[in-house]
């Protein structure tokens, strides 16, 4: 903790108005940045709530005059993808079963991985676990095109499994990593020790490590269901009408060219399809900004 | 067997990882790189022709302003938000009574998908309804700003928006490291009466340096695969103005059925990664087994 508002000398301190001015104005400072990242929520949020005239005669930050719902029941099932006009919902539960599998299944192996990587040591783990950390910093598009050709000769391209399959695969070094990292504190006696005491493998990742996880499977959970959630560039490029995830369905009816441009309903479009990730940053914040760092910085 | 298979049961749980790294990661950079030095078009082919791809790559004035764009938006997106960044993990490590707060909001960006931004920064920057329409309300009816659909500026509208997502991370990255900094150094600072900003500029920052590093990777890397936030802003447009290898690249796979030019764009862009990346894991990877 560093504390440099308030030194600790008091020989040379400032005068206590001076201090107090200084003091009102990190304040200031620090609510005009916030009144900047929460502009666009409001923005969005009122012009959702606005009819289209009033979008058209009003100003962007003015507040609707009349609160009306209909851009909301729109965008969830009525808004134009393109020639379909079911809004949002069937790509939105698209999303739901792209996600719930993929991050259960990443995690689930991403937690053996790292627990085979920190505690079970054997010739060259090293090196895998090297080659599993680089595929994590790859630009995706390198994959892209074989993957394409893949899924096709699996006979899996354009469906939903197709997708799960995809993000598990590229989501394994990530989830690995955080494991790895978690399970590399604990100390190696205890293995060791229960290994003494006749437990296998399987039983002490059971008994012993999985209990301790919480927390990391918590990260884990977030940061994987962030990441595919908002997933674009694979949605976009291995699903086919009637398989795309929500972000590639928001981004269809706000660039749909067919009537009248309905800016109330790309924005009640944008927030549902925001909703989910934003939800999980409020309620577990702290897990969520432990991953991002860990994903970023070691450990 | 069974005893067998105990000895070996941790090699045989990360085989199946490794052996879908080894394919899906470094089998098809391989596929990729192969097939960069075809004459691929619509599907592809497997005779080797040089690097006739790369050179058609660099004679394209489309991916001119691609490579072009990226150094603008590179630059720019990463300089100021690790300044923003900075700014503001100093500012909310004065004591600050509802931090917590202030953080969140400050951060909550980072949740939302760059199409999700993509989409709110569309409407604010909207030239007949957005700030524009907004400012000539105010009283200044000469007021322009129509960065969006100017091609001169586009690419500056995704640095606003991009810029709006990430500078939040930044900040907890360095404010993590503000609070990292031995308090006994600044405390003995401190009673040598040394002022605040010179504690911050000659003993703080400078103690940050693996900080500004870690930033500096997740930004350029962030850069180099911005895609969703384009195509959701301004589609690559007006005309390809705002191209990023990553549009371009998409373009070449999906649209133009280019698959040649599709995978020489994705090699140069996993070089230009590389060559930020390696040296970085290196040296971390080098830290951790000393």
């Amino acid at each position: 903790m560093t504390d440099l508002s308030m030194p600790q000398t008091q020989t040379r301190s400032q005068s206590a108005t001076g201090k107090i001015a200084l003091r009102w104005l990190l304040y200031v400072l620090l609510g005009l940045f916030a009144l900047y990242y929460l502009m666009p929520l409001f923005v969005m949020l009122t012009t959702s709530l606005k009819s289209l005239e009033e979008i058209r005669t009003g100003s962007l930050i003015s507040l609707p005059r009349e609160v009306s719902f209909d851009a909301w029941k729109t965008a969830w099932s009525g808004a134009c993808t393109g020639i379909q006009c079911e809004g949002l919902r069937p790509y939105f539960w698209n999303s739901v079963l792209i996600a719930v599998p993929a991050v259960f299944l990443s995690t689930l192996i991403g937690a053996l991985n790292g627990y085979v990587v920190a505690q079970w040591r054997f010739k060259g783990a090293n090196i895998i676990f090297s080659l599993m950390l680089f595929g994590c910093f790859i630009p995706f598009q390198v994959v892209l095109l074989p993957m394409a050709r893949l899924l096709g000769m699996m006979g899996i391209a354009g469906t939903i499994p197709g997708l799960i399959f995809v993000h598990v695969i590229y989501g394994l070094g990530f989830t690995t990593l955080f494991f790895r990292n978690y399970y590399v504190t604990i100390p190696a006696e205890l293995t060791k020790a229960a290994r003494v005491d006749g437990a296998g493998f399987l039983r002490i990742f059971w008994s012993i490590f999985l209990p301790l996880s919480l927390p990391i499977i918590v990260v884990t959970v977030i940061w994987q269901f962030t990441q595919i959630w908002n997933d674009f560039l694979f949605g976009v490029s291995f699903s086919q009408a009637g398989t795309q995830p929500v972000t590639v369905a928001l981004n269809n009816i706000v660039n749909s060219t067919t009537g009248v441009k309905e800016y109330n309903v790309d924005m009640a479009a944008a927030i549902i399809a925001g909703l989910p990730t934003l939800l999980v940053y409020v309620v577990a914040g702290k897990y969520f900004i432990r991953g991002l760092t860990a994903g970023s910085v070691k450990g | 067997m069974s005893e067998w298979l105990e000895n070996h049961l941790p090699k045989v749980v990360l085989a199946p990882s490794f052996i879908a790294v080894l394919i899906f990661v470094y089998g098809f950079i391989g596929w990729t790189a192969w097939v960069s030095l075809t004459r691929s078009k619509l599907l592809p082919k497997y005779e080797i022709h040089g690097f006739i791809q790369y050179e058609r790559l660099f004679d394209s004035p489309r991916w001119d302003t691609a490579i072009n764009n990226l150094y603008i938006f590179g630059a720019l997106f990463i300089v100021i938000a690790m300044v923003l960044g900075l700014l503001l993990a100093i500012l909310l490590d004065q004591k600050i009574r509802v931090e917590g707060v202030i953080r969140t909001i400050y951060l909550y960006p980072m949740a939302l998908s760059m199409i999700v931004t993509g989409t709110a920064w569309k409407w604010i920057l909207n030239p007949g309804l957005g700030i524009e329409s907004m400012v000539q309300g105010w009283g200044f009816p000469n007021f322009e700003f129509d960065w969006l659909v100017n091609p001169d500026y586009a690419i500056y509208t995704i640095v606003i928006a991009a810029i709006w997502q990430s500078s939040g991370f930044v900040m907890a990255l360095f404010l993590a490291g503000l609070r990292s900094v031995d308090g006994e150094i600044i405390k003995a600072a401190q009673v040598d009466g040394i002022p605040t900003w010179r504690i911050y500029t000659a003993i703080i920052i400078p103690s940050m340096a693996p900080i500004f590093l870690s930033a500096f990777i997740v930004l350029a890397h962030l850069a180099i695969k911005s895609f969703d936030l384009v195509i959701a802003l301004t589609g690559g447009g007006p005309g390809y103005a705002t191209d990023l290898p990553a549009t371009y690249m998409y373009a070449m796979a999906f649209s133009r059925g280019d698959i040649g030019q599709a995978a020489s764009s994705a090699m140069i862009m996993m070089l230009v990664v590389f060559a930020i990346v390696v040296p970085y894991l290196y040296s971390e990877l080098r830290a951790k087994n000393d």
